[in-house]
């Protein structure tokens, strides 16, 4: 039941925000979103670490009403791979509402709405027991935040945006050919509702090479550009660039998680075959966009390209890992999901905080930030050092659980996926030299210092950052029953 | 039958009622007429009738699709108050043929005869020649009225000369015959059959407007006015695809391979040539126009897939499409009111920039219907896509399923153009005023197309 909240509570709240309108818009959405944080905090705290899934409800959507199983089910729990997710979406909702204080965006009550509504939908999807039900809030997501990109955006919002919403769109047309396909290979025994699309149905099934084969690519195709992978990259940089910062942070850092969530929940368990005769293929491009993604970063003048590329590198990683089909790979992309979706959203605010004082997002005309701003350096510091994954902060677990997941799988690949760790300290720490340090220039002079609710916005990252790194057993107990449960059923 | 003869009754009565000075009678009464016609289609519920001498069948399916024909037209009608208003138009005339053109229209969904489905469509058809021409100072309704005369009137031809080949092979019209015959012959009916059956579908399949006989469509939609080109593509395509469904499920479900691979075919190249050339349009209303082509096309996968799922999709799909339809018509006449083009209404996107500043409600209905359309979640269009899909998946047809999923990308692109308009671009737009009455029916098809987004199994039990 706890589960049905946490989808409702966020859309009832939207619809609150649309009926009342007004000033008060941000604040009503402030409170709802901590309420909500409220909800998955109980749920992490309460959660038992086993494989079971929690928290649910079941009910006939398009099935014959009062049956128990089989047709279309309106159904959601919380097991251990969702759970992190959840309350990664718990915690930077309302993070992302507060970065916007200082900002005042016209009409405020569509935009807290369109916030809230997607945070309802990524709830779903992370939440989801029924394949199109998945399917459903996985495209519901996209909507309202190509309405906060397109609408708030910058100057070429209009076409870059729209080629995302499409981009995005005709990779998950693929995944529904699949799901229908599924369904329709399922056997309930009830005559009323021959077929079922639950999940755990799909994983039941035992379907030919090439059956595996056509599934695994239309499955890849809709995460690859979901999160994204090499070559299904392209609109990613200009999306972040273009998009207003609340609208990239739900981009970067929850919604490109769904891409991963997607290949560890549907993908790996329902083509095993398929995963053993592509996997590798997979791994090789995630490889190729960590080092790709990071070098083109290290060269990258604008500072919010500089943190897409990197966003796109690290996503890499996660999938590299993930394929590679080992528990540390698997164990650690959820962690990583986590610490990433933490750090990317400092980045992108600390990145917001400077354009918006300097009105200039070219990095070789900042410098000497630092002088002014003894906070935000070390907030911006801690970020840092979790984004390069430095020990005892939280990128280092994932980062270095997801290479030994790639090494156990191939050494060669590991090594390459290695470099990530090396380049990425280049550009973090030339983008930190270049803004932070050195002589102060024009648009630097007179640098406001973070106050108020920007603190606010980073103190419990910072926490987060620390909390994970040192004691990460706390979230990787929760999701280990799951994941092994998960990994023995894929061999 | 009801409807059928209380229709044909309200026509006339129409007629007589625009003697009467004040013309403010007729748009209420014409509504009233067709709110009894829906009520009076549902007493025959569940007693199945044949009528006429076995020239007419009254069945649940029959009555579920005549509904979604009378509600189609209730919106319509209720959407045409501008008629009082405009000086030289004949309203009576208008709703007594609108009125009639049902009649037909039912007629094509629940016939047992081949006589009776031609009657049918003619009576459907010159009613929309008439309708279409309407707007008499317009040259682009004159010239759309005699190509859809022209045409209609060679594809009624073939189709009648279809109907004396199939009576030559079987020496039968009604349906059930038919049946029998090809039953009977063991797969080797005689050639005529076949040659009559495609010489039918061409001529129904023109009246879908499917490729290769889209081409009169463009052209009509967008020459008749705004009004009688939102009836055309929902009423006239229900019942076209229900008479389909009744043709080809009742008597020739025996020889599903030999017409399977035709409209397999047909739909590939409804579906490319629709959803491609509506890429390129510049003109809503004739985006709208390809639109409804490409609608033809994904319809017609549920009938290339004709099984248990069929039925459902084709019902669910004509309901969502023309909610959908309905409403952007709905749109459009009231933003194309607001703007001229060297004196006609303008009717590009271009008339749509910014419509959500001013006019938060009308551009909310249109997405709704916009993303309803391109078959997005949330929408009742989904579902109608998901069911024609899933009857697909049923028969194995994956290919033109990968074609349909292609096409329907391509479907957003040209759907979201208009909504790009209307929320992220800026445009002078006014606050436009809309009667109240003209509002709830938007409001009604929009809330209807959400509620199906959100519980397809509403309906469910109905078919």
């Amino acid at each position: 039941m706890l589960t049905l909240i946490l989808l409702l509570f966020p859309a009832l709240a939207a619809a609150l925000i649309l009926a009342v309108r007004g000033q008060q818009s941000k604040q009503i959405a402030l409170i709802a979103a901590l309420v909500e944080l409220g909800l998955a905090g109980y749920v992490f705290f309460t959660f038992v670490p086993d494989a079971n899934a929690q928290f649910g409800f079941n009910y006939p959507w398009l099935a014959p009403a009062g049956s128990k199983v089989g047709g279309i089910r309106f159904s959601a729990a919380i097991d251990g791979i969702s759970l992190l997710l959840v309350v990664l979406t718990g915690l930077l909702a309302p993070l992302i509402v507060l970065s916007t204080f200082r900002h005042t965006y016209t009409r405020p009550a569509s935009f807290y709405a369109l916030i809230l509504f997607m945070e309802a939908a990524l709830m779903g999807v992370f939440t989801a027991q029924d394949g199109f039900l998945f399917y459903f809030f996985f495209e519901a997501a996209l909507i309202p935040v190509y309405f906060l990109a397109a609408q708030w955006g910058g100057e070429n919002r209009i076409p870059v945006t729209f080629k995302f919403f499409l981009y995005t769109i005709f990779g998950s047309l693929f995944m529904l050919v699949a799901l229908v396909y599924l369904y329709y290979q399922t056997q309930t025994g009830n005559v009323l509702a021959p077929h079922s699309s639950a999940i755990a149905d799909f994983y039941k099934l035992s379907l030919s090479p090439t059956a595996q084969t056509w599934i695994f690519w239309a499955f890849f195709i809709a995460f690859a550009i979901k999160m994204p992978v090499f070559p299904f990259h392209t609109w990613q940089p200009d999306t972040y660039v273009e998009s207003p910062t609340p609208a990239t942070m739900l981009l970067a850092g929850i919604m490109l998680k769904m891409g991963v969530y997607g290949v560890i929940r549907l993908l790996l368990p329902i083509v095993p075959g398929g995963v053993e005769l592509w996997g590798t293929t997979a791994i090789v491009l995630a490889v190729i966009g960590i080092v790709y993604g990071a070098i083109i970063a290290i060269r990258q003048r604008d500072i919010k390209r500089l943190i897409a590329y990197s966003s796109f590198s690290h996503v890499g990683l996660m999938a590299a890992g993930v394929f590679s089909l080992t528990t540390a790979g698997v164990q650690g992309a959820l962690i990583q999901m986590l610490a990433h979706g933490i750090n990317v959203v400092g980045m992108f605010f600390v990145a917001d905080i400077i354009t918006s004082r300097t009105n200039t997002r070219l990095i070789d005309q900042m410098g000497g930030i630092t002088r002014y701003t003894p906070k935000l350096t070390v907030y911006f510091m801690i970020l840092l050092l979790g984004s390069v994954a430095l020990p005892l902060t939280n990128g280092f677990v994932g980062e270095f659980l997801l290479l030994e997941g790639v090494f156990e799988y191939n050494n060669v690949l590991g090594a390459v996926a290695g470099l990530t760790i090396i380049l990425g300290a280049v550009y973090m720490l030339r983008l930190f030299q270049k803004t932070m340090f050195g002589k102060v220039t024009d648009v630097t002079e007179g640098f406001h210092d973070v106050s108020g609710s920007e603190s606010w916005v980073f103190i419990p990252l910072c926490f987060m950052v620390f909390w994970i790194g040192m004691v990460p057993n706390s979230f990787l107990k929760l999701t280990g029953p799951a994941v092994d449960n998960l990994l023995q059923f894929v061999k | 039958m009801l409807p059928i003869v209380l229709l044909s009754i309200f026509g006339i009565a129409l007629l007589f009622l625009g003697f009467l000075k004040s013309k403010t009678i007729l748009l209420p009464a014409t509504l009233l007429f067709l709110l009894i016609a829906l009520g009076a289609s549902f007493l025959e519920w569940n007693k199945s009738y044949l009528y006429f001498g076995d020239m007419l069948l009254v069945s649940n399916l029959a009555i579920v699709f005549t509904a979604i024909v009378l509600v189609s037209a209730f919106m319509v009608v209720a959407l045409s108050g501008d008629f009082l208003e405009d000086e030289m138009a004949q309203p009576a005339e208008y709703y007594a043929l609108l009125l009639f053109s049902i009649v037909g229209a039912i007629m094509m969904i629940g016939y047992e005869n081949l006589i009776m489905l031609f009657v049918g469509v003619e009576i459907l058809s010159v009613s929309m020649y008439v309708l279409t021409g309407s707007d008499k100072r317009n040259l682009r309704s004159n010239e759309a009225a005699l190509k859809y005369f022209l045409m209609g009137a060679f594809a009624t031809g073939i189709m009648l000369f279809g109907m004396a080949l199939l009576y030559g092979a079987v020496g039968s019209f009604t349906l059930m015959d038919i049946k029998g015959y090809v039953l009977l012959s063991h797969g080797q009916p005689s050639l005529l059959l076949y040659v009559g059956l495609l010489m039918v579908l061409i001529g129904m399949l023109f009246k879908v407007s499917a490729a290769p006989f889209h081409f009169w469509t463009p052209d009509v939609y967008e020459g008749a006015p705004t009004l009688f080109t939102a009836f055309m593509s929902t009423v006239v395509k229900t019942a076209g695809f229900a008479a389909l469904l009744q043709l080809l499920s009742v008597a020739f479900s025996a020889i599903y391979g030999f017409w399977w691979a035709v409209l397999a075919a047909i739909t590939a190249l409804t579906l490319l040539a629709g959803n491609l050339t509506a890429a390129y349009q510049n003109s809503f209303k004739r985006m709208m126009a390809y639109s409804s082509i490409s609608h033809a096309g994904y319809l017609l996968i549920g009938l290339a897939a004709l099984g248990q799922q069929s039925r459902q999709a084709l019902v669910f799909y004509s309901l969502a499409y023309s909610l959908a339809t309905i409403s952007a018509f709905g749109i459009l006449l009231l933003v194309a009111k607001q703007k001229t083009n060297d004196g006609r209404p303008d009717e590009s996107y271009a008339a749509f920039n910014g419509l959500a500043r001013q006019n938060p409600l009308l551009a909310f209905i249109l997405a709704v219907s916009m993303l309803s359309l391109a078959g997005i979640p949330l929408t009742a269009g989904f579902w109608g896509k998901f069911m024609v899909f899933s009857a697909a998946i049923d028969k194995g047809m994956v290919w033109i399923l990968v074609l349909a999923v292609l096409m329907s990308a391509v479907g957003i692109y040209y759907y979201f153009r208009v909504v790009i308009a209307m929320y992220f671009r800026d445009g002078a737009s006014e606050r436009i005023h809309v009667a109240p009455f003209y509002r709830f029916v938007l409001i009604t098809a929009t809330v209807l197309t959400i509620v199906l987004g959100f519980i397809p199994g509403l309906f469910q039990g109905l078919v």
